[in-house]
């Protein structure tokens, strides 16, 4: 790997708030136009790395460059290649969404006819293009953070920042920003996303950083650091809970390759079984299917951030985020 | 739209790019319509520009007028009492950037500009112009409740609108000092505090409601070097004639002074903060 294919480098960062220390020494890199997970729980320095990252902060410690630029010495450069999304939507909630995208594009320097025109192309393109005369503040929360990702794009940025771009956000609205940004990433763009959820680094990113107290404490890509965790929960719902049990001794009994067993939750209605690969998924499925079973939703669960710490660290993360589920499409359309 | 093409990263240049004066006159007039779409979206902000020249002008002239320059003379009361109500509202509306940027900052979209490549100081100075766009507003209020109430033009026009403009530029410096403010107070509910504390001493130790000659030496002594009594002095001469000059260099050089100080703390302030 090549100096030149990094988009982003962090070597060593550190930044105080007075007796914390939000970033404890931070090294990264993110390849460009991949995306990079920075995944850990709240006040693990998340937030702190991508202010540092555009320039909104300057660290006590350490070097960071972007698209070769330092935060520190070239600010103002840097400013010309990277857009910001963040956690709560950056736009202003009085102006409507057009007026706001047109804003930016005058911003960039764009000219008035071009920044209405790029106004009108990423409205389309985030199909906010009804709302467009609407104030922002009318807006519901998937919509906005769609209005602010677009005004992160107006000006094609090199690297995008995505902080927590899908906290708060229901499940059909967090799909809609994953789509976006699997764009995004398809057109070319550089992504450095924090999450706190593993779901959405399986979804979007190429690699990982776990990060916990402003330090990181493994990194890889998202397959590897998958596998030192270990595997999916396939959760299986009978049409019939009375079936739960029959259910759960058809899975275990298959004999199927690498399937260990499977136990019934007659609480949740489902019958959960450890897999390790899509094969096994199937497998398990077809064999119910052969056998009769009349099944009313599936899902795949990951394992949550708290198995991924105590896996990688053999301990409990420093806050637990908020339990986030992920319901599968199948599951959405069986609803 | 043509697939988005992302610029690949340029090699680090030697030195930063500049932006020029059409790049910020640019960026500062953007930013100058959003202010000005935000009034159109919420026309009860512009309240006070409208209520404060109209209640104090009656307040004063009716509740106090007889009172100070004897009874039923609340005529020639108001040749001296609206340009100095002029100086007056431009203060309290240059005030009210101080509560405006605190509370802009608690927004989102500040962490936007600040990560765009525009010059910092654009925010803040696209935040005054607007707010010399009110104050042009109320001024004009101001005057038509003056004229309805029998103020007489002694000077010119010009003189007047001279008049004007030099609220104008006292004003837009005083700005300054209240965004100083309003990045320094954690709440706004603080800046107004604060800013209260300070304004009631200039307002009422001025020449603004009644002549200063009548004040003890000590107080006297401020009021005459009180910028906002100087700007009355001066409004009031280029309304109704007089000596203009002293009055007038003295409002100026506060007005240099006042900036020279308070703008290059205020951006840095702004560059700071995080």
């Amino acid at each position: 790997m090549t100096q030149k294919d990094i988009a982003v480098q962090v070597r060593g960062l550190v930044k105080h708030f007075g007796e914390t220390r939000a970033l404890d020494g931070v090294d990264l890199d993110v390849r460009e136009g991949t995306v990079l997970g920075v995944l850990g729980p709240n006040g693990a320095g998340k937030t702190t790395l991508v202010r540092v990252l555009s320039t909104l902060i300057r660290p006590d410690a350490g070097t960071a460059r972007v698209a070769g630029y330092d935060v520190l010495s070239q600010p103002r450069a840097l400013r010309r290649v990277i857009g910001l999304t963040g956690q709560y939507a950056s736009v202003d909630e009085k102006l409507s969404g057009r007026e706001n995208l047109y804003m930016i594009g005058r911003l960039l320097d764009l000219s008035r006819k071009n920044a209405r025109h790029r106004a009108d192309e990423m409205l389309e393109r985030f199909s906010l293009t009804d709302a467009a005369g609407r104030p922002a503040g009318q807006y519901s929360g998937g919509m906005r953070r769609r209005l602010d990702l677009a005004a992160s794009m107006i000006g094609r940025p090199a690297v995008l920042y995505l902080d927590e771009p899908t906290t708060g956000l229901d499940p059909r609205t967090r799909n809609e920003v994953w789509g976006e940004v699997q764009r995004m990433v398809a057109e070319g763009s550089t992504v450095l996303l924090t999450t706190q959820y593993m779901e959405e680094a399986e979804q979007l990113a190429h690699e990982l950083t776990v990060v916990d107290r402003g330090r990181v404490i493994a990194g890889g890509r998202v397959d590897e650091l998958k596998a030192k965790v270990g595997g999916r929960t396939l959760q299986i719902r009978p049409a019939d809970p009375a079936e739960l049990p029959r259910m759960a001794e058809a899975v275990a009994r298959a004999g199927l390759d690498g399937i260990a067993g499977a136990t019934p939750d007659e609480a949740e209605g489902v019958v959960n079984v450890p897999i390790v690969s899509d094969m096994q998924l199937t497998a398990v499925l077809g064999m119910l299917a052969e056998r009769g079973f009349l099944i009313a939703g599936i899902s795949t669960h990951l394992p949550s951030l708290d198995e991924v710490f105590l896996a990688v660290t053999g301990q409990k993360a420093s806050s637990a985020p908020a339990p986030h589920d992920r319901t599968d499409a199948l599951q959405e359309a069986a609803a | 739209m043509s697939a988005a093409t992302i610029t690949a990263p340029a090699p680090a240049p030697a030195r930063e790019p500049r932006i020029g004066l059409r790049g910020n006159l640019r960026h500062i007039s953007a930013l100058v319509r959003r202010n000005a779409l935000q009034i159109k979206q919420d026309p009860e902000s512009m309240f006070d520009v409208v209520m404060m020249p109209i209640i104090f002008t009656l307040m004063f002239v009716y509740v106090f007028g007889g009172a100070i320059a004897g009874k039923g003379n609340q005529g020639a009361y108001v040749n001296y009492l609206v340009p100095g109500l002029m100086a007056m509202t431009s203060m309290n509306i240059a005030m009210a950037v101080g509560t405006g940027i605190n509370e802009d900052f608690r927004k989102g979209v500040m962490d936007r500009f600040r990560t765009m490549p525009i010059a910092r100081s654009s925010v803040l100075v696209a935040k005054i112009v607007t707010e010399v766009g009110r104050m042009i507003v109320a001024s004009a209020i101001q005057l038509g409740m003056g004229f309805a109430l029998g103020l007489t033009l002694k000077t010119s026009v010009l003189h007047l609108l001279a008049a004007v403009a030099l609220s104008m530029v006292f004003g837009a410096a005083l700005m300054w000092i209240f965004i100083l403010l309003g990045l320094t107070m954690k709440t706004a509910q603080a800046v107004q505090g604060v800013a209260m504390i300070v304004l009631m001493p200039l307002q009422f130790a001025s020449s603004i409601f009644a002549p200063t000659s009548t004040m003890p030496g000590w107080l006297k002594a401020f009021a005459d070097y009180n910028p906002l009594a100087n700007l009355a002095d001066a409004a009031r001469a280029l309304v109704n004639g007089g000596a203009v000059a002293h009055s007038v260099w003295l409002v100026l050089a506060w007005s240099v002074g006042i900036t020279a100080v308070m703008a290059p703390l205020a951006v840095a302030k702004f560059r700071k903060k995080t």
